[in-house]
């Protein structure tokens, strides 16, 4: 299909802008905030692939981060003094997915005929079962090193010159994001237009008639749940290799739900929603990291609350005012805003 | 005619209840084959039985020459019997369009790779599933509604797209579970064109139903399950004055 001048015109603009973004952030406030852009897009990434598996075959998955684990690690170990070895980036991250796709289908297996509430405490298990082996498998064969997890992983990008000027590695890691979040987007927008994709919103929206149609429900869910959790496991390789550390720590239920927080805040199986969701649920703790300290100061001469714990209480109740204004998210998809519209 | 299905001796148990008890009956390719009985009789539960729903507990189906399978319901709709339910049960948030494009899901065939890298194959797929979709919903007469929700639908336009879904998969045997159940009298007669239009085609239709006037006007051949084991198989004119019918609907002793 040949695009039009118009949408060329904007993929070009939105092009240039993700182009020159790192710069303006950076020399406007600095590089941690480059930083946190990374981090952004990693959630987006993160976020694409569990809406697969919540926001378009409707199956509420409770242990999302065990594949970002499972990525996260296969990086570390093929790419650290750990075990001594140094594969490249673009040999580990596809066994990374592979790997991750593996573990979702042993996820998603036993699990065929469960929904709701019965899944998310089983995959709410799976994610703690993958936690805990990390945490254990440093004896008798020393494996992932426990809990003191893996330092000195290879850096994905080293700070290079240009015609004499530095250019950080920040930098490099954000194109490097960036070109892997576009591609991620593409592949599940693509799904989504798919057969594949109307048998998942079939089986979201009953299951029974799903079959009847014709649709291999075990298959398809198994692709759900394969696919999902290779986007978490190329997450994962590049949250491992941008970190240069890794322990079992930075995967716990918490980072589930987090997760899920962004693509049902974002708009449960849109696409835009879910980018949207996670950038605002990445960026919005930070802001109020960075200014909430110093604002309380501005105002009241001292600080009365930590920033820290602030930023909890922010995003709690940001939480409960979204799913009271908006229930639907911020960016409902096309199927769930007729609804919405229809019920208001 | 040729016997397009024939199920032997069904069994189905829930517990101790004996839901169907050594049914058997014959469909022969072409036919309007209507299955009627006081509530609870087991109707529904053959149906679910020979779509592959409930798991059945003794006898055996033949289905256009083949064993069938009935281990699970997409296998069933693959052998080419395809159903709708008494209580509809369309992909709700989907469109009109998009429900009955389901229903071609089993008849095409892109996988993730082609999906991902959008193959000139996959795209003329793509095209031919929303065609054919369209020309399903003309068929069944709604095809101005192809951009509405399904459950913004009219009742009487879910029911039509029901059907429409049904013969996306292309099956030999259309299966009706109370198709006119809520209908007025309007939509039932155009429901009645549809079923006759469904089998002038080459589709064979096994209906389900309470409308006794709809099922006595347009079916060939009629079965009568009462309390889970078949009274009755003939013609309609000859099924209606049955003894053990009258009795099982009026309850007239069967000795008079």
């Amino acid at each position: 299909m040949l695009l039009n001048k118009s949408p060329r015109i904007g993929i070009a603009l939105i092009g240039i802008a993700l182009a020159i973004l790192p710069f303006l952030i950076g020399m406007s406030f600095g590089n941690a905030w480059i930083r946190m852009l990374d981090f952004a897009l990693l959630y987006i990434m993160l976020a694409l692939g569990l809406n697969i598996v919540v926001g378009f075959a409707g199956l509420l998955d409770l242990g999302y981060i065990a594949f970002y684990a499972v990525g996260a690690y296969i990086y570390a170990l093929l790419a650290s003094p750990h075990f001594g070895l140094h594969w490249p980036l673009w040999a580990i991250l596809p066994v990374g997915a592979l790997v991750a796709g593996v573990f979702g289908m042993l996820l998603g297996a036993p699990t065929l005929r469960l929904r709701g509430d019965y899944l998310a405490i089983v995959t709410l298990g799976f994610g703690e079962i993958i936690r805990i082996f990390l945490n254990n498998l440093n004896a008798p064969v020393n494996i992932t090193n426990g809990p003191k997890g893996i330092a000195g992983i290879d850096p994905l990008a080293k700070s290079i010159e240009i015609f004499g000027y530095q250019l950080h590695s920040l930098y490099l890691i954000y194109y490097l994001f960036v070109a892997l979040a576009v591609l991620i987007i593409v592949v599940t927008l693509r799904l989504e237009n798919s057969r594949l994709g109307r048998a998942w919103v079939a089986i979201r929206e009953d299951e029974i008639a799903a079959k009847a149609c014709g649709i291999n429900t075990r298959n398809v869910k198994l692709l759900a749940f394969a696919l999902g959790a290779s986007f978490g496991g190329v997450a994962g390789g590049l949250f491992a290799g941008f970190q240069q550390f890794v322990s079992p720590e930075s995967f716990g239920l918490f980072e589930s739900i987090m997760v899920l927080c962004m693509v049902v805040l974002g708009g449960m199986g849109n696409i835009p929603g879910v980018i949207l969701g996670a950038v605002v649920l990445t960026v919005l703790p930070e802001l109020f990291r960075h200014w909430a300290g110093p604002m309380q100061v501005a105002l009241f001469g001292q600080t009365y609350i930590d920033p820290e714990s602030m930023r909890l209480l922010l995003f709690g109740i940001a939480l409960i005012l979204v799913m009271r204004f908006r229930p639907m998210g911020l960016l409902p998809s096309a199927r769930r805003k007729a609804e919405l519209v229809e019920h208001a | 005619m040729t016997v397009l299905l024939s199920a032997t001796n069904i069994a189905k148990y829930f517990g101790g209840i004996r839901a169907l008890k050594d049914v058997s009956l014959t469909i022969k390719a072409g036919e309007i084959y209507g299955l009627i009985g006081p509530n609870g009789a087991g109707k529904t539960t053959f149906f679910n039985v020979i779509t592959g729903l409930y798991p059945r507990d003794g006898g055996d189906i033949v289905f256009d020459g083949r064993p069938l399978h009935v281990d699970s319901p997409h296998e069933v709709t693959k052998a080419g019997i395809a159903r709708t339910f008494q209580n509809i049960r369309l992909f709700a948030e989907m469109s009109a369009l998009e429900n009955v494009m389901v229903g071609r899901h089993l008849r095409s065939k892109g996988s993730v790779l082609g999906a991902v890298l959008r193959t000139p194959a996959v795209r003329a797929e793509e095209a031919a599933i929303k065609a054919k979709a369209m020309d399903l919903l003309a068929y069944v007469g709604i095809a101005a509604k192809a951009e509405v929700r399904a459950a913004s639908l009219s009742y009487g336009d879910q029911r039509r797209l029901e059907i429409a879904r049904a013969l996306a998969t292309e099956p030999k045997l259309l299966a009706l579970d109370e198709p006119a159940a809520g209908m007025n009298a309007t939509e039932t007669a155009a429901l009645r064109a549809l079923i006759e239009k469904v089998r002038a085609d080459g589709t064979s239709v096994l209906l389900i139903e309470h409308d006794v006037k709809l099922i006595m006007g347009l079916c060939d051949r009629v079965a009568v399950l009462d309390y889970g084991e078949k009274i009755a198989e003939d013609v309609p004119a000859v099924v209606q004055k049955d003894p053990r019918v009258v009795s099982a609907y009026l309850g007239v002793p069967y000795e008079q």
